[in-house]
């Protein structure tokens, strides 16, 4: 019986060094942010002597994600972990909504607009959105382009300073 | 006799792919680097989307296809997207109505979809429609400013609107196979999009003082393997690689 318990309490400790492993890969096109940070990490389980690691693309075709799986393949390795996996789910969907308040503030200090509110349906599609400036917190700001250097992120000037800046979009 | 949800899972592959190498042959040619950027980032969308259907299609068709053989080992023949996504890029106006008739009926598609009772389908989907949104606002908003542009960007989307308008019959097609699938509740019908996209085509069209055209007859064939020779070119530059130097790796 206690022979049981160890196991399963061993069995924890080692999800919780692999999850600790996989969290602080980074985010290759936005390295600021970890894929923790992200929401991009799902999950971290054990399937037998395996662990695996679940992780969701932020985009349809986000190249970003082939390099993702490779680094926290790598981190795994480094950790110890000889038997491991990483598993791509599509479902549910990726959202902003995951992305941390840690996260959040790392982008804005980064240069990088946050993902203002809640994702929304259809209603929005129109709309007009009002992001603060991240350099000087203006709301005088002004869309350039829809799409950005990469697929998450927005184009956006600030009429204030003046500043261009990347908005990391809402979805 | 292919089964039927892999035939509609390769349709939708096929209009993902087929688009989004159209969308990418403007890499680097853009009219400003802001609408390159764009029209290279719908590209990518659209090809995700495609790996995510081709990959699903091979794993349930069960002969060890994967999304590259789906992708690069086909012929025209075996293509079954629409028309409408094989025509030539043309020019700027052409590339971003085309991408707006599209968009307007994916959107709506995607969001009936990502409820389909087939869950690798739904879960597609839902990834999609957050994708369509913003191909829908983006175009949009060009379709408006070009409409209510100069002279000259008006006449060029009025020409991208006749050209175009004939081959948005088929997005609406439904065959035999289809319909079963739409009864199960794994397929979306069309015909249910159709309110929904005119009313966005006519809201934007108003706003683009443009005309929608009157009902003319529409194109037909693509969904069925019967595509026009432009396909063929597209194939060409699409898969001269896997042609050349088959099983070759990056
Ligand atoms: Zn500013």
């Amino acid at each position: 019986m206690g022979a049981v318990i160890e196991l399963s309490t061993h069995g924890d400790a080692r999800i919780a060094r692999a999850r600790e492993a996989a969290a602080r890969v980074c985010d290759p096109e936005v390295p600021v942010l970890t894929i923790d940070d992200l929401g991009v990490l799902r999950d971290v389980r054990r399937d037998g002597e395996t662990i695996e690691v679940v992780i969701t693309p932020t985009y349809s075709g986000c190249p970003a994600m082939d390099m993702i799986a490779l680094e926290v393949d790598l981190a795994l390795e480094k950790a110890g972990f000889v038997h491991r996996k990483v598993t791509l789910s599509l479902s549910p969907a990726w959202t902003t909504d995951w992305m941390s308040e840690a996260g959040k503030a790392k982008l804005k200090a980064y240069g990088i607009a946050p993902p203002q509110g809640r994702a929304k349906g259809r209603g929005a599609l129109f709309g007009v959105e009002e992001i603060p400036c991240p350099h000087c917190g203006s709301l005088d700001t002004r869309r350039v382009s829809e799409f950005g250097s990469t697929a998450c992120k927005a184009l956006w000037r600030c009429e204030s300073c003046r500043e261009p800046f990347d908005y990391f979009k809402c979805i | 006799m292919e089964a039927p949800l892999f035939t509609y899972t390769l349709r939708l592959a096929d209009n993902a792919l087929v688009l989004g190498h159209r969308l990418s042959e403007w890499c680097g040619h853009g009219p400003m680097l802001e609408e390159d950027l764009a029209l290279a980032n719908m590209a990518l969308d659209c090809i995700g989307q495609a790996r995510n259907f081709y990959t699903y299609a091979g794993e349930m068709e069960g002969k060890g296809r994967s999304e590259d053989d789906l992708a690069y080992l086909r012929d025209c023949a075996d293509f079954t997207n629409i028309l409408l996504v094989e025509r030539p890029r043309g020019d700027f106006a052409f590339t971003i109505l085309r991408q707006f008739l599209y968009s307007a009926f994916m959107h709506p598609f995607f969001e009936q979809l990502s409820a389909s009772k087939d869950e690798r389908l739904a879960a597609i989907a839902a990834k999609a429609e957050k994708e369509m949104a913003y191909h829908l606002r983006h175009s949009a908003e060009w379709v408006i400013r070009l409409g209510d542009g100069t002279e000259g960007s008006a006449a060029r989307l009025s020409e991208a609107l006749a050209d175009l308008w004939p081959f948005t019959g088929e997005m609406f097609e439904v065959d035999a196979a289809e319909r079963a699938l739409i009864e199960a509740g794994v397929a979306v019908d069309p015909a249910s999009i159709r309110p929904l996209w005119l009313e966005t085509v006519d809201r934007v069209f108003a706003d683009a003082l443009i005309t929608r055209p009157k009902d003319v007859w529409m194109q037909s064939g693509g969904r069925r393997g019967e595509h026009s020779e432009h396909l063929g070119h597209l194939l060409a530059d699409l898969q001269f690689m896997q042609r050349a130097y088959p099983g070759s790796v990056w």
